[in-house]
């Protein structure tokens, strides 16, 4: 009979504490694996917001700003780019193909923004899928409007209704002359694309024609949605601009060329350094997250050495007979830290068995619920360096208990009397 | 040819001002019936001197005591679970007193079968499991029993009169206790080593129990040619040994109050 038998006859034996205990660790170790899941999940997601853009250019500012302004809507520009720089880098030969973006309205929470048909052939996301219309098209009218898959299911719009987009992202005053219709409706993506609505850059300039320091012309001197058609709507300025260029080779050097564009301070950043820093930023919160997870695997281990510790007087018989057929302290040392570190792994593995069942079944809703995929993928190394330091904390938190026990049966030898 | 056990000068002590090197004070946790919590407990010494034992290959032995009289200490010492301060102890030539405790241990599972007076199974193991345990310590008694050491487990049950079936499947937990003495004595006996210690085995079996089953141990004890020494304080099973020896003729335990 080997060791390991005998470890799990033993662990068998006393089934109801060694389960409660694997259950304990393996809730622990699904907890980690799972903070690991959504942690990679949630970057991998935010890197998948922006796949396929090589810069993003705007106005100076921080490099991170400028990526939650321009492509995830959070928080706002502080200066605008200039709609002759924006043709002045359009113009660049290393751009393939340049998306400008205008920012400031909203419509009912949801951001408004501004660009040209492009960006629905140009915009990618997880891993490079483009963009989808679960109804309709892209904008041909100039009050034509494209809205993501959360704005529709929200406000329960279809195609062909009437919406009216507000000043600014929290004002009452609204560009109520100038109404827009639902022209198209976008599958869901995960991204921010779908709390988006999507207007033509010159429908923006179109509603602010008669708007100046953010408030309209009064009652005789405004322009009808009709007039305005007529009129020339080339934006002053844009918010920001997705590029292409047409060589990753060329990235660093337009970037340059943009960073030092003398007639207004500019910024181009690459999306996966702002993100970058961004992580940097968030990693405290990060470390936290993953600090109260090993924690908690650290407990479930206490436990462990508790149970052993707990039922070591109960088995002074067994460690006696053990003793009696030849087996050394040592042996018996050995016996109990096998077990712990059996315990421990059957725990861990539990808990990735857990990890995956959980993931499969709460994938959609997360998915839904926060515009997070995560992915299902077998183990990569990290899970299981993750799993075999548990089974090795295992081990070591069943050394105590196992050093207690190689001291009785030194002193007990053979002769327990019960 | 050495014979099975001699012991010369014998002198095993241990207590407050004369700590054995096997007992580990601060140990902790000692169970009040334990022999170490006991006397560690009353802080007091106690002293075993044994001049002279010896006994035969294949002889059968009985060696009575009143309790107190350091039966256990000297069975400790025979199995080299405990090493005396002085003299010498030999089981088949081998002076144990000379080695290591590791080497103690491994001479232990190789040469000498013990059966305690009871609880002597690990309960959640099966008696097949049981009886092929002190194989896993003892790679010579592994070899002599080979690949068949299944069949010569299952053997040896049925000699001593075990139904296959209970040995197999049963975890020893749910064997009589004069079943689970038998399965102690197979266990005892499996690979051939030549001496059988076996401290009270019979005192948990009522009176017909206890012949029968002393007839079955002597019978694949004599069969295996090994050497049985048992240890009782009932004089009354002494005549169906070839020699009985009292404990209190050849040894002097001596005890000091606790200061």
């Amino acid at each position: 009979m080997s060791l390991m038998r005998l470890a799990f006859l033993s662990l068998l034996n006393r089934r109801v504490t060694a389960l409660l205990t694997a259950a304990a660790i393996a809730l622990s170790t699904c907890l980690l694996l799972g903070v690991e899941t959504v942690r990679t999940g949630a970057k991998a997601s935010f890197a998948d917001t922006v796949s396929g853009t090589d810069l993003i250019v705007g106005a100076r500012s921080g490099s991170v700003q400028l990526l939650l302004y321009s492509v995830f809507r959070i928080g706002d520009a502080t200066a605008n780019l200039t709609w002759e720089s924006y043709e002045e880098i359009a113009a660049r030969p290393e751009v393939d193909w340049i998306v400008p973006l205008s920012l400031g309205d909203s419509h009912r929470g949801f951001r408004v923004l501004g660009t040209t048909g492009e960006y629905f052939e140009r915009y990618r996301y997880r891993g490079g899928r483009p963009l989808g219309f679960a109804a309709g098209a892209p904008f041909d009218d100039l009050f034509d409007a494209v809205i993501g898959a959360e704005v529709a299911e929200t406000l329960g719009y279809v195609l062909g209704d009437e919406i009216v987009v507000a000043h600014g992202l929290a004002s009452f005053s609204e560009h109520g002359d100038k109404p827009f219709r639902v022209a198209g409706i976008l599958e869901r993506t995960g991204t921010p694309v779908d709390r988006t609505v999507h207007v033509s850059l010159r429908a923006i300039e179109a509603i602010h024609v008669d708007w100046t320091r953010g408030a309209q012309a009064p009652e005789g001197a405004r322009v009808s949605a009709d007039e305005v058609r007529a009129m020339d709507l080339r934006p002053q300025a844009i918010t920001a601009a997705l590029v292409g260029v047409k060589s990753r080779l060329q990235i660093f050097g337009l970037q340059r060329w943009i960073n030092e564009y003398p007639q207004e301070p500019l910024l181009a950043v690459l999306p996966g350094v702002a993100l970058q820093e961004l992580w940097a930023i968030v990693g405290v919160a990060e470390t936290a997250l993953v600090a109260v997870s090993g924690m908690v695997v650290a407990t479930a281990l206490i436990g462990l050495a508790a149970m052993v510790f707990a039922g070591l007087d109960a088995r002074r018989r067994e460690m006696a007979i053990l003793r009696a057929v030849g087996a050394r302290p040592s042996t018996i040392l050995g016996l109990l830290v096998l077990e712990a570190t059996m315990l421990s792994l059957a725990g861990a593995l539990a808990g990735l068995g857990l990890l995956y069942a959980l993931l499969l079944i709460a994938r959609p809703w997360i998915d839904s619920a926060w515009g997070l995929w995560l992915p299902v993928s077998a183990p990569g190394a990290r899970e299981l360096a993750l799993l075999a330091a548990v089974a090795a904390a295992g081990a070591l938190a069943g050394l105590p208990p196992a050093i207690r026990a190689w001291r009785m049966s030194l002193a007990d030898g053979m002769t327990i009397r019960t | 040819m050495a014979p099975a056990l001699r012991l010369e000068g014998v002198r095993y002590a241990w207590g407050a001002g004369n700590r054995a090197p096997e007992s580990v004070s601060g140990a902790g946790n000692r169970a009040p019936g334990s022999v170490s919590g006991a006397k560690s407990r009353a802080r007091g010494g106690f002293a075993l001197e044994v001049d002279a034992l010896e006994i035969a290959r294949g002889e059968r032995v009985f060696l009575h005591g009143p309790s107190g009289s350091g039966k256990s200490t000297l069975l400790a010492l025979i199995c080299g679970v405990a090493a005396p301060q002085a003299g010498r102890v030999e089981v088949e030539g081998e002076a144990l007193s000379a080695l290591s405790p590791a080497r103690r241990d491994r001479f232990r599972a190789e040469r000498i079968g013990v059966v305690f007076q009871m609880f002597n199974l690990l309960p959640y193991a099966s008696a097949l499991d049981n009886i092929l345990l002190p194989l896993r310590f003892a790679p010579a008694r592994r070899a002599r029993v080979g690949r068949g050491a299944r069949a010569e487990a299952l053997r040896l049950a049925q000699a001593l009169g075990l139904p296959e079936a209970l040995v197999l499947r049963a975890p020893a937990a749910e064997l009589s206790v004069g079943q689970q003495q038998r399965v102690a004595v197979a266990r005892a006996l499996i690979g051939g080593p030549g001496l059988i210690v076996a401290d009270e085995p019979t005192s948990a079996l009522d009176v017909a129990a206890q012949g029968a089953f002393l007839e079955l141990m002597f019978a694949q004890a004599e069969s295996a040619g090994a050497t049985v020494l048992m240890v009782s304080h009932d004089p009354a099973l002494a005549a169906r040994f070839d020699r009985s020896v009292a404990l209190t003729q050849i040894a002097r335990t001596s005890r000091e109050a606790a200061a």
